[in-house]
């Protein structure tokens, strides 16, 4: 691995890795069962240069912003090492947002360079959306069909300037990504992550987890997601890893993905890995009496031999058609995005695959804690990675409170939203918004939520802010959106819902029309930012002097009701 | 070659055996995510099986925000 501590930007770390592991392959591109490509270091150098040559040709310069919206390819990769080496910030946006979020997120950012993909852009260059985005100037578009219009974009292949790019240093303080963590609709929160961040997130990390020559992370979770970035993208590659990316993810292909490239590392969100649980459960299940006797014996023998610590090599040995399943040679599988129960960590570990699970932010630097198996334990999120200071503020009687995190790794504010950030970040101190306590070992537990949104199992963090634009100029008084949650807080991280609170019209009911009008509005919705419930309030909402609701001022006064009752079905 | 009402027919007919529901029970302009109750992954291992069925590849960003089986019908009428 690098010495990370020598470097002052991830630009700076990536342009040696290149150098210093040319021989190592560095990512492998399948689609469904054939390889697209594999790629050495030295490889990835001549795509990338070229590239970075034409960009600063075209007059991308240092603390330019560039943006990325694509699927998991190696063309991402390429693309953010060009913009890196070339002194820009990365603003990495989700493929999954609507054409129009996508507009708002790169207005916002003031990207100058987009880099997409020619499905993508199919839709966002027809999106009147694009009007608003008026530094953009640059766009390039990745695979278009041989007589596409690109609707004004350049085709990613042909962007190759002719000789050496000028590396261009940037400081530890400077921005090097800007990373959405929410905010479509509503305050858009674009954190300011600084090279300083990564580079001690990178090394926290690895101390625990450690990449190498030889080992393959299989990248699943979207690049743009601030897990994959480190663990897909610049840990493996300050490493002389490789990253295995699938342009499909559909389950048998991933499930095939395991054995056919000897994946070493995998992360997932929590509804993956448990669909990962049932699939297995199935089949043991299936086993006959006599084999899943035997079977259960081994698993016994497995969970009393690695109580203390995995042990690898006799997990493989002992069931070793289950680590065959996954290739051989997986050693752990990482969870984030959002909560995951024990009881599925418990059910990989028994099976020799631990889990690391962990607890983070993105505006943290992506992890703050995780479990580093000294033993394992399911019912934590683990201890504070090296350099983090974790606190717990206004601790009730049995130690739960606001989790609040200083650290390096902590972005520098939220682009162009001071007082946000002076209400997230106070005197050092990032303000993340969650409950919990720490046991008497030191492993943090969670235990709900003191802010006002919700994490689906699938990693999406859901703002009831953001998606109230879906309900904009409903026949109704007022409406408000909630996390059921956060108006009737419970001690627990799953089965997180938003519920809508109206304010009718006197003498107004709920009506028939009404409810398939805001079922309309719901299901125009994502799936995963939809409502579950309406709550009926008799009164006018608290408001500011500028007439905004107050939003706290409005939960306490829903909570009076019984949850039970309160929440009607829509 | 299937007409694009057959398709979606098909389509249906498929999904409530995937999903075990009595047949007939499912609409084109029914919301797979909410209908079903579906999350992504099982979104995923649906659109497989309809690969399987049509002799298809449905690329991943072709499915992308598709919520109903009219639209998913069209899509996969597009590559028929």
């Amino acid at each position: 691995m690098l010495d990370l501590s020598k470097y002052q930007s991830i630009g700076e770390a990536l342009r040696d890795a290149l150098d210093q592991f040319p021989n190592e392959v560095c990512l492998i591109e399948a689609d469904r069962e054939r390889e697209k490509e594999r790629l050495t270091y030295r490889e990835f150098k001549a795509r990338a240069h070229p590239l970075a040559k034409a960009l600063q040709d075209a007059g991308f310069i240092a603390n330019d912003r560039a943006s990325i919206i694509m699927t998991n390819q190696s063309k991402w990769l390429i693309s953010a090492y060009a913009v890196f080496f070339s002194g820009g910030a990365l603003v990495p946006l989700d493929y999954k947002l609507t054409p129009e979020e996508q507009w708002q997120l790169l207005r916002h950012s003031g990207a100058s360079v987009l880099i997409t993909e020619y499905p993508i852009w199919r839709q966002l260059s027809t999106s009147p959306g694009r009007a608003a985005a008026t530094k953009l100037q640059t766009v390039l578009v990745t695979e278009p069909p041989p007589n596409a219009d690109l609707a004004g974009a350049r085709r990613w292949e042909e962007l190759r300037g002719e000789g050496e790019p000028v590396f261009v240093p940037r400081g530890c303080k400077d921005i090097a990504c800007i990373v959405y963590s929410s905010g479509t609709g509503g305050r858009p929160k674009g954190c300011m992550m600084t090279h300083e961040n990564y580079l001690e997130q990178c090394v926290a990390l690895t101390s625990i987890y450690p990449f190498w020559p030889g080992v393959r992370y299989l990248s699943i979770l979207p690049t743009n997601h601030a897990i994959d970035f480190m663990v897909g993208f610049f840990g493996p590659f300050t490493c002389g890893a490789a990253v295995v990316h699938l342009r499909t993810l559909r389950p048998e292909f991933v499930r095939e993905a395991f054995p056919k490239y000897k994946i070493t590392y995998v992360s997932l969100v929590p509804l993956v890995l448990k669909n990962l649980q049932k699939g297995l459960q199935t089949r043991f299940d299936a086993l006959s009496p006599g084999k899943r006797k035997v079977f259960n014996a081994l698993v016994a023998i497995n969970k009393a031999l690695t109580k203390g610590r995995p042990l690898p090599g006799i997990s493989r040995l002992l069931l070793k058609q289950v680590h065959q399943a996954f290739g051989g040679e997986l050693r752990t599988i990482i969870v984030g995005g959002a909560f995951t129960e024990p009881q599925t960590l418990q059910f990989f570990y028994d099976l020799g695959i631990p889990v690391a699970n962990g607890y983070g932010l993105t505006e943290a630097g992506t992890a703050i804690t995780v479990n580093d198996l000294k033993p394992f334990r399911a019912d934590t999120v683990g201890k504070p990675l090296p350099g983090m200071e974790v606190r717990i503020l206004n601790p009730a009687p049995d130690g739960v409170g606001e989790v609040a995190v200083r650290s390096k790794t902590v972005m520098s504010g939220y682009l162009n939203e001071p007082e946000l950030t002076a209400e997230t970040i106070v005197d050092g101190w990032l303000m993340t918004g969650d409950l919990g306590r720490f046991d008497a070992t030191g492993h943090l537990q969670l235990s709900g939520r003191k802010k006002n949104m919700i994490v689906t199992e699938e990693g999406k963090n859901i703002y009831p802010e953001d998606i109230e634009a879906a309900f904009e100029s409903l026949p109704v008084k007022e409406f408000c959106v909630f996390a059921a949650n956060y108006i009737w807080p419970k001690r627990s991280m799953v089965g997180e819902q938003l519920v809508l609170v109206l304010h009718l019209e006197q003498g107004q009911q709920l009506t028939d029309p009404l409810r398939q009008d805001i079922n309309a509005r719901n299901n125009r919705l994502l799936n995963y930012k939809r409502i579950h419930g309406i709550v009926l309030l008799d009164e006018d909402f608290p408001r500011t002097a500028s007439l905004k609701i107050k939003r706290n001022a409005l939960a306490e006064r829903v909570a009076h009701r019984d949850n039970a009752t309160a929440v009607l079905p829509l | 070659m299937r007409t694009l009402e057959q398709t979606t027919q098909e389509v249906l007919d498929l999904a409530a055996t995937h999903f075990q529901l009595p047949a007939g029970s499912l609409a084109p302009g029914d919301d797979f995510f909410k209908k079903l109750g579906l999350d992504s992954l099982q979104t995923l291992e649906m659109l497989s099986r309809l690969e399987n069925h049509f002799g298809i590849e449905l690329p991943d960003y072709e499915v992308q925000g598709v919520s109903d089986f009219k639209t998913l019908a069209e899509r996969i009428q597009s590559r028929l």
